[in-house]
């Protein structure tokens, strides 16, 4: 147990965590200011990773393989919850049942474009390679997550906290109904705020892809930790889906490191144990 | 301004407005009285479009716009002070008011407006849910006002109010109709929408008992003590 193995654990863990904000912060805003239960997030994730692997084979430019991807997420982000899911406002029920079908047939679908085998999204070549400090190594792709994570996390703080159109998120989400009574365009809003959470997953599906690569499977396989985040956390919340990312992503890699045969119960434990403390999360509102 | 033409509103089964109608003329403050549970705040949300008409019309500034989305009948030029306040709890006071703005060449500016309500500039940073229930009140008032409305409607702004900020309300309502905003205004405290109003309707079961000016009411005895319990 070396210095040098916690800082380079902390690191690792933290780089995990910056992964896991991208894709909590915006089930956060779908699942914790709208209150729709979307099981859908790790599709976006799954596709939002392929649609920019796709694009980068043609183009060879991994920023225009983020966009594309992020442009087609949000496309059927907006198509999902215009078709479906504004009808369900409320209705739990229908909702995961709903969001778990399409979560099914994008799985199916995904089979059939990109097939079976995994991949690795290429990652420029400023983004490969390890920085070295004394005896350590630091991958400058998980450098990029942090940075990614950091620029999101400020974005969205802009947007949500000193913008009048984030004002008008939050009053729809105080209020939907007085929202309406002064003028906002709940239906517009409420669409943009999905669109902006689908296309966190995606950004985090193209940022995956260059780390633990794209597989079918992927989708219902870091679904889970999305939702830990967020429940860890507290619904909605900014701060709170920052902590618990990062809570999340170093309890999961000591958990790995130190008991690898527990890892899911060093994981899910602390989540038991917060939610009995404090049931609406570390920041969330009652 | 306002044309109501004989609406019928349900809650689910429960049938709140049976066939009423009423009118505001431009530059007009019309009384709604009546005692709880009798559909004054029916009415206004069937006005507004939170709970449309099954039957009836609600036509504003000659357009119909019953069954059209709440925003797009405000955006006609509707403000609406609702029933227990509702600001918005997590915005800040200036954010409340901001959200709400709309610029259609209307005479309030967000100066003009803090500038009716000196207090809310003082606390224009603080979270609207922080605010005393009079400050609320009277955000609500200045929020609709963002909008440059050319109708109001005041679905009981002096309720649970001290009697200070009673008078204080009712000074702004009087202020406004001189400025020549048409209002919609239901009320509990009889003095002060006797007062300020034109005309009053009085309600019960969802139908209109009894209309007239407020002098006529106020002389009606058998109205006041059957359907406003005075």
């Amino acid at each position: 147990m070396t210095l040098e193995f916690w800082i380079s654990q902390i690191f690792s863990g933290v780089s995990y965590g910056a992964l896991l904000f991208l894709l909590g912060g915006g089930l956060s805003l779908i699942f914790g200011m709208m209150r729709i239960v979307n099981m859908t997030h790790g599709s976006y994730y799954l596709l939002g990773g392929y649609v920019a692997l796709t694009a980068i084979w043609r183009s060879g430019n991994f920023v225009i393989g983020l966009l594309c991807g992020a442009l087609a997420i949000a496309v059927i982000g907006v198509c999902e919850w215009n078709a479906f899911l504004k009808r369900l406002a409320g209705q739990e029920l229908g909702q995961v049942l709903t969001t778990m079908g399409f979560a099914l047939i994008f799985q199916d679908l995904a089979l059939i474009i990109w097939g079976g085998d995994p991949y690795t999204i290429p990652v420029p070549a400023v983004l490969s390679g390890s920085i070295q400090a004394g005896e350590l190594f630091f991958p400058v792709y998980r450098i990029f997550m942090i940075v990614v994570a950091v620029i999101v996390a400020v974005v969205v703080w802009l947007v949500l906290d000193r913008t009048r159109l984030g004002a008008m998120m939050r009053a729809t989400v105080d209020d939907p109904e007085m929202a309406r009574g002064v003028g906002i365009n709940v239906h517009v809003i409420s669409m943009g705020v999905f669109a902006m959470g689908a296309v966190l997953a995606s950004i985090a599906g193209v940022v995956a892809g260059g780390f633990v690569g794209i597989y079918p499977g992927a989708d219902f396989e870091i679904l889970p930790y999305a939702f830990v985040v967020v429940i860890v956390g507290g619904m909605g919340s900014l701060p709170g889906a920052i902590v618990g990312s990062l809570m999340v992503g170093l309890l999961d890699n000591f958990g790995k490191a130190f008991f690898s045969e527990l890892s899911y119960f060093t994981l899910f434990a602390p989540m038991a144990a917060i939610l009995a403390v404090r049931p609406t999360g570390l920041f969330g509102r009652a | 301004m306002l044309d109501v033409q004989d609406v019928h509103t349900y809650y689910g089964d429960s049938y709140v407005l049976q066939g009423l109608s009423l009118r505001v003329a431009r530059g007009e403050v019309v009384g709604l009285l009546g005692r709880n549970g009798m559909g004054k705040t029916t009415l206004i949300r069937s006005v507004v479009g939170f709970t449309p008409p099954r039957r009836g019309r609600v036509v504003l500034k000659d357009r119909d716009v019953t069954g059209w989305a709440s925003n797009r009948i405000v955006g006609l030029g509707l403000g609406l002070v609702p029933q227990g306040r509702r600001v918005f709890p997590s915005l800040t006071v200036m954010e409340n008011l901001t959200v709400a703005a709309r610029r259609n060449g209307g005479p309030w500016t967000l100066d003009r407006v803090l500038d009716l309500f000196p207090r809310l500039r003082e606390r224009a940073a603080n979270r609207a849910g922080k605010l005393s229930g009079g400050e609320q009140q009277m955000l609500a008032i200045a929020r609709a006002l963002m909008g440059n409305p050319e109708l109001l409607l005041m679905d009981e702004p002096t309720e649970g109010l001290a009697p200070l900020l009673v008078r204080e309300v009712g000074r702004i309502i009087e202020s406004l109709k001189r400025e020549g905003l048409s209002i919609l205004l239901v009320e509990q405290n009889l003095p002060l929408a006797l007062g300020v109003a034109d005309y009053v309707h009085v309600l019960s079961r969802g139908r209109i008992v009894h209309s007239s000016t407020p002098d006529d009411l106020w002389a009606r005895a058998d109205v006041k003590s059957q359907y406003l319990g005075v």
